[in-house]
């Protein structure tokens, strides 16, 4: 079972819908316990990185999560649930969860596409992740495949914790973390295809750790 | 490399896919459902639904097509038509749309923008514009009027005024529809669509007019619009959405053409 964390801010109910289709049993849940015993956690977020971190703080979310992630409990952060793993966000000035040193950055509005016009924010379409190093999430997954994005904000992780990046204007970093504690700025559960598969590595994955337990 | 977006815009009436000419004399062409599947499997990137239903029984049934649609469908989708409060985004948005597209609502309530934003993030809120042609004039200087009531009632706001006030209030895109364009197939207004994309700094779709792939490789070349809404030219078959992003992409567009 994966869980699917509730903190209110995110928007739980796409991932529960994706989870769904692919027949992935799934909970959406706070309880600490379920959180626990769950083969993996995603941890989705729409909003403000803000908001999101007050509705964690206030239940006391962030130090179970904080917790899981110590014992190795898999977990992928999706969008503001990526941005939130990094230590702080320019958005609403905001310290974060800090289990992946770097921070989250608004983007620079004088960086320009190829044509010369000045990128527009918030970085809202698809587009392509280009890998820096392997990673489970992105197996069978087409090198050209590409993702939807909806964000002002990026990840600026340390380097050595950046695992694949994007370009808009200039390169940013798109995924970040390490095997088992991953997060992607894009919305795999609302990327077609490939963003159905790297929910189903997702969840492979999880299972395989289980197991090698 | 961001990929220009092609999206299909959806009508729905009592629950139908419906079609009119310049919003006038609509006709029942099918299941927004299916035909929504379809479109996503053919590489559609974003998918608009917009209810044109009157009655709170209608609302009821469209609301169910858009939860049918989130079950079914992988990819982003909005929902326009009656959203006049941070109310009706949230029931859309719970249903699982991603974004709300707020057009007469915002004119009358500019505030829902802000609202909304506030509520659910700017990038859920799309400012939808219906805009004319009209004479120059000191309250009119770009030429071009916002107009409500699908293109019935005029309000006498200047229309490159109205997509900076949205943008400030904290809409995350600008749906912008010319209502002369709308239905005739003869291209997209590519001035208009240039005067509002030089204007701000959030994403513009270009809507209304779409004949040919051409129409859309200008749209996003010479007006650098950031998607393009079609509609007949899907609907009666007669091009897949592959064929058009193929058409588009041998321009020098970039097109996500891998799915």
């Amino acid at each position: 079972m994966l869980a699917i964390l509730d903190y209110k801010a995110g928007n739980q109910t796409s991932v529960r819908r994706a989870l769904d289709h692919l027949g992935i049993a799934n909970q959406i849940t706070a309880d600490p316990d379920q959180l626990a015993s769950a083969d993996g956690i995603i941890f989705p977020g729409v909003g403000a990185a803000g908001q999101a971190m007050d509705e964690l703080s206030s239940g006391g979310l962030d130090e179970v999560l904080k917790s899981l992630i110590w014992q190795e409990k898999p977990l992928l952060g999706i969008c503001v649930g990526c941005q939130i793993l990094l230590d702080y966000c320019e958005e609403n000035d905001t310290r974060t969860l800090a289990v992946i040193p770097g921070e989250c950055r608004l983007f620079n509005p004088a960086w320009a596409e190829e044509d010369g016009t000045p990128i527009r924010v918030p970085h809202m379409g698809w587009n392509r992740v280009e890998l820096k190093k392997d990673c489970t999430l992105f197996k069978d997954i087409p090198s050209e495949a590409e993702f939807y994005f909806v964000h002002s904000y990026h990840p600026a992780p340390r380097p050595e914790f950046v695992i694949g990046v994007t370009m808009y204007g200039e390169n940013f970093c798109s995924v970040h973390g390490r095997t088992g504690l991953w997060a992607v700025q894009f919305h795999p559960e609302k990327s077609g295809a490939p963003g159905l598969k790297l929910l189903q590595n997702f969840h492979a994955y999880c299972l395989e750790a289980r197991h090698a337990q | 490399m961001l990929s220009k977006r092609i999206i299909p815009c959806l009508d729905v009436r009592d629950g139908k896919l419906t079609k009119g000419v310049k919003f006038q004399g609509n006709v029942d062409i099918g299941d927004p459902v299916e035909t929504a599947r379809m479109y996503y499997e053919q590489g559609a990137d974003e998918i608009v639904f917009y209810d044109i239903t009157a009655s709170s029984e209608g609302r009821g049934i469209f609301l169910d097509v858009v939860e049918r649609v989130a079950s079914q469908i992988f990819i982003p989708f909005s929902v326009g038509g009656g959203i006049n409060s941070v109310a009706d985004m949230r029931a859309v948005l719970c249903a699982g749309a991603e974004k709300c597209s707020v057009n007469s609502g915002a004119v009358k309530n500019p505030d829902i923008i802000s609202e909304g934003a506030a509520a659910f993030g700017a990038q859920c809120v799309v400012l939808g514009m219906d805009v004319k042609r009209v004479e120059k004039s000191a309250q009119i200087p770009s030429g071009f009027e916002v107009v409500i009531h699908g293109g019935r009632k005029y309000t006498g706001m200047d229309a490159i005024e109205w997509a900076k006030t949205g943008e400030a209030l904290g809409a995350g895109e600008i749906c912008l529809n010319s209502i002369d364009a709308d239905g005739t197939k003869d291209g997209y207004d590519l001035e208009l669509t240039r005067k509002v994309t030089k204007s701000v700094r959030i994403p513009v779709i270009a809507s209304g007019g779409a004949g040919n792939p051409q129409h859309m490789a200008d749209a996003f070349l010479q007006a650098k619009a950031s998607a393009a809404l079609i509609a007949s030219i899907v609907h009666y078959g007669e091009f897949t959405i592959r064929q058009l992003k193929e058409h588009i992409a041998a321009q020098g567009v970039h097109m996500r053409t891998t799915w």
